[in-house]
């Protein structure tokens, strides 16, 4: 009873000091309204919100990511488009209900201009549309959800990542060409997994011995693993992000695989997982749009200060989020500060006019980039250090996605 | 499908079915003992593999790293159990869910401060690679080996302790019946705090083990508990007998599923239905397993004599 009337009196308390709290607002609000100078100025000050995964296993790639956005920052002196800026760093758990929540917080609370970053593709597919309708432009800076690209793309949304299927798709390419056949495919059992299956067998064309679905954050593959020898195929190719990737490498490389079986991977070995991996790595082949050691000026400007100041070598998620905040830089100049001008804004970030890690690149007409695709290896790093991802050839040159054609928009 | 394999997954599942004892052990020790419903038993076994990485590293040598490790875990147990959990005692399973939550968010950013976000790598010993050959043209990881070996001695060392020592006798006897054993002048809290100091030691170990196989990350205990608590309601909660049994079958059930269920439903289905159907069902069975044992015995297979 005690406490029933305690908790009573202390949320009267708390509701009356927020009406008051909420009225001293008000007043301030009204006070800066009365003393604003004229209405056409420009704001003064910009308010990214930007999602990612701090907590949890995954959060090693929220890091990476809020560590490139800091960079960008600091090359820009902390002021992006000219105009003073605030990030806002959410954390979405990985799940797509707590991201949804960081954001409408984020655009109802905060008031943000402009929303960035997610990893995962279902947070994305529960955020952008609720971003999108409220007028706010999304720039998502990793997730590659198809309906996006493809049937569901929209004005407000821009990619500065890649489509799900495009990365598979270079090394399901790079396969094809090499003349490797007899492949068994194994990846986590959810959306991505079979999005990364497709993408590999739309330009791998040669036998495929079988395909294993595993669960989502299983963390022992033996049993798989003794299926795989038992099947004796001739290459393996996998999909295994993050930790899942850490303990399937570990256990490959403990069973005496490496060196039996050549294996190629897509967003497997990057350097999130190095650290924990080291020479297990060592001779896997990946694909990707982009490694730290891309002979482009920007990105290389993009690394060497990122591993001045964190002392870690930045992996793919950090530069396309750097790219994300470049991004939104170019727009804003574009419309001079006025970031209440959407449309302007579209616009402007459509021309792709900024200096990305990438190089040079256009924007599809879903806003997705069109781009190169290369063939990694990860070689021995220098003087005994961590193995590092190095660039052999370039698989796909100015790669659309397979999903545009569904995009109705017209620019 | 040949016989070795078969044989060889058996194994699998075995090696995997004693890694969730040595969580369960510890577990069902405190549930059934303490009545504690301990959900941070995951942050014990993460934080017993991180700190055998710190103490490998700091003394430089395998074996005594591991010791040094387990032993750091075994006092880290018995100051949570006498700073947080002490309190709990009197509450509600909701409170103790609650807080020991609380303790899964404290200890996984707690991790993430020290040693950073990123996965560790705990490097095995040279002694420890390599394969072994069990059967022709097997090739099993020596490691794996070990740790079946190591389960099965932890197993049959814990037996001992609780059927054939005053210890054991002790526990056996809190665990039937707590008011009756400190009416008779024995010091409860004192076993309480010992208790769960080798319940975690147990996790502590079972994260050890884990350390060179799986990935040494925040968050990593969450990922097998799930598991963990299946066993031990297979097993009859309180039961170590029946956490034994219960990790095992959990262990073999799970293996055999993934690895044969598949090929198993292509003999009756279109392969594309059994490609759809077989993953998915391989996940679900040990919650089949589980379902069906609280359905016909509530009580799990081997339920503590006595009960709470």
């Amino acid at each position: 009873m005690d406490t029933g009337s305690g908790t009573l009196i202390d949320s009267a308390q708390d509701s009356l000091e927020e009406n008051f709290m909420m009225r001293k607002t008000f007043f301030a609000v009204a006070i800066a309204a009365a003393f604003a100078a004229s209405p056409a100025m420009a704001q003064q000050k910009l308010k990214i919100g930007f999602i990612t995964t701090l907590s949890g296993p995954a959060g090693i790639i929220g890091k990476h990511m809020k560590d490139s956005v800091e960079v960008a920052l600091d090359q820009l002196n902390r002021k992006v488009g000219g105009l003073e800026t605030e990030v806002i760093y959410g954390d979405d758990q990985f799940k797509p209900d707590v991201g949804l929540q960081v954001a409408e917080e984020m655009m109802k609370k905060n008031g943000v201009d402009i929303m960035s970053g997610i990893i995962w593709s279902n947070v994305m597919m529960a955020v952008q549309p609720a971003v999108n309708k409220a007028g706010v432009i999304m720039v998502g800076t990793n997730a590659g959800a198809s309906p996006l690209a493809g049937a569901g793309c929209n004005e407000l949304y821009f990619s500065t990542s890649w489509n799900n299927d495009q990365t598979p798709e270079a090394m399901g390419k790079f396969m094809q060409e090499s003349g490797v056949t007899d492949v068994y495919l194994m990846a986590p059992n959810y959306q991505a997994g079979k999005d990364m299956v497709a993408g590999f067998k739309r330009y791998y064309k040669g036998r495929i011995v079988d395909e294993v679905f595993t669960r989502v954050g299983q963390p022992d593959y033996q049993a798989e693993l003794s299926q795989l020898r038992a099947k004796n195929p001739k290459n393996v190719f996998v999909f295994y992000p993050g930790g899942m990737g850490v303990a399937f490498m570990k256990q490959w490389s403990e069973g005496g695989f490496r060196g039996q079986f050549p294996l190629y991977s897509v967003f497997t070995v990057d350097e999130t997982t190095i650290p924990a991996l080291k020479h297990a790595v060592l001779g896997q082949y990946e694909t990707k749009f982009w490694s730290p050691d891309l002979k482009v000026p920007a990105s290389q400007k993009f690394v060497a200060d990122f591993q001045k100041k964190n002392g870690y070598l930045p992996a793919f998620y950090g530069a396309q989020s750097y790219d994300g905040i470049m991004l939104i830089d170019s727009a804003v100049r574009a419309v001079k500060g006025n970031v209440k001008d959407t449309k302007g804004m579209v616009l402007a970030m459509r021309k792709a006019n900024y200096n990305s890690i990438r190089g040079k690149f256009t924007f599809n007409v879903n806003h997705h980039p069109i781009q190169n695709f290369y063939l990694l290896k990860a070689v021995a790093g220098a003087g005994g250090k961590d193995p590092v991802m190095e660039i052999q050839k370039t698989v796909f040159e100015n790669h659309k996605d397979s999903y545009y054609k569904d995009c109705k928009m017209k620019w | 499908m040949p016989l070795t394999l078969v044989l060889e997954q058996l194994l699998n599942g075995v090696q995997f079915g004693v890694m969730l004892f040595l969580m369960a052990a510890g577990l069902t020790l405190v549930f059934g003992i303490m009545n504690l419903v301990n959900l941070a038993h995951g942050s014990l076994y993460m934080m017993g593999a991180y700190l055998t990485v710190a103490a490998v590293q700091w003394s430089g040598n395998y074996l005594a790293g591991v010791a040094l490790g387990l032993f750091a875990t075994l006092l880290l147990g018995m100051l949570v159990e006498v700073v947080a959990l002490r309190t709990l005692y009197d509450r509600d399973h909701l409170d103790q869910v609650l807080a020991t939550f609380g303790l899964i968010l404290f200890f996984n950013e707690l991790v993430a401060i020290l040693w950073g976000r990123t996965a560790l790598d705990l490097a095995r010993p040279d002694w420890l690679q390599g394969h072994i050959e069990l059967f022709a043209g097997s090739r099993y990881p020596l490691y794996r080996a070990v740790v079946i070996g190591v389960g099965l001695a932890v197993a049959a060392a814990l037996w001992y302790v609780v059927t054939r020592t005053r210890l054991g006798m002790l526990v056996r006897a809190g665990a039937s019946n707590r008011s009756m054993i400190a009416a008779l002048g024995v010091n409860i809290r004192l076993l309480y705090t010992f208790v769960f100091g080798i319940g975690a030691a147990l996790a502590g170990l079972a994260g050890v083990m884990a350390g060179p196989i799986y990935a040494v990350q925040p968050g990593m205990g969450e990922l097998i508990l799930i598991q963990v608590f299946v066993v031990i309601v297979i097993g009859g909660i309180g039961s170590i007998r029946g956490a034994f049994a219960g990790a095992l079958i959990v262990g073999v059930v799970d293996t055999l599923g993934r690895a044969f269920l598949k090929p198993l439903l292509g003999t009756v289905l279109s392969p594309a239905a059994a490609d759809a159907a077989g993953p998915a069902l391989a996940s679900m069975l040990i919650y089949l397993l589980m379902a069906a044992v609280l359905a016909l015995r509530p009580e799990g297979l081997f339920p503590s004599r006595g009960g709470q």
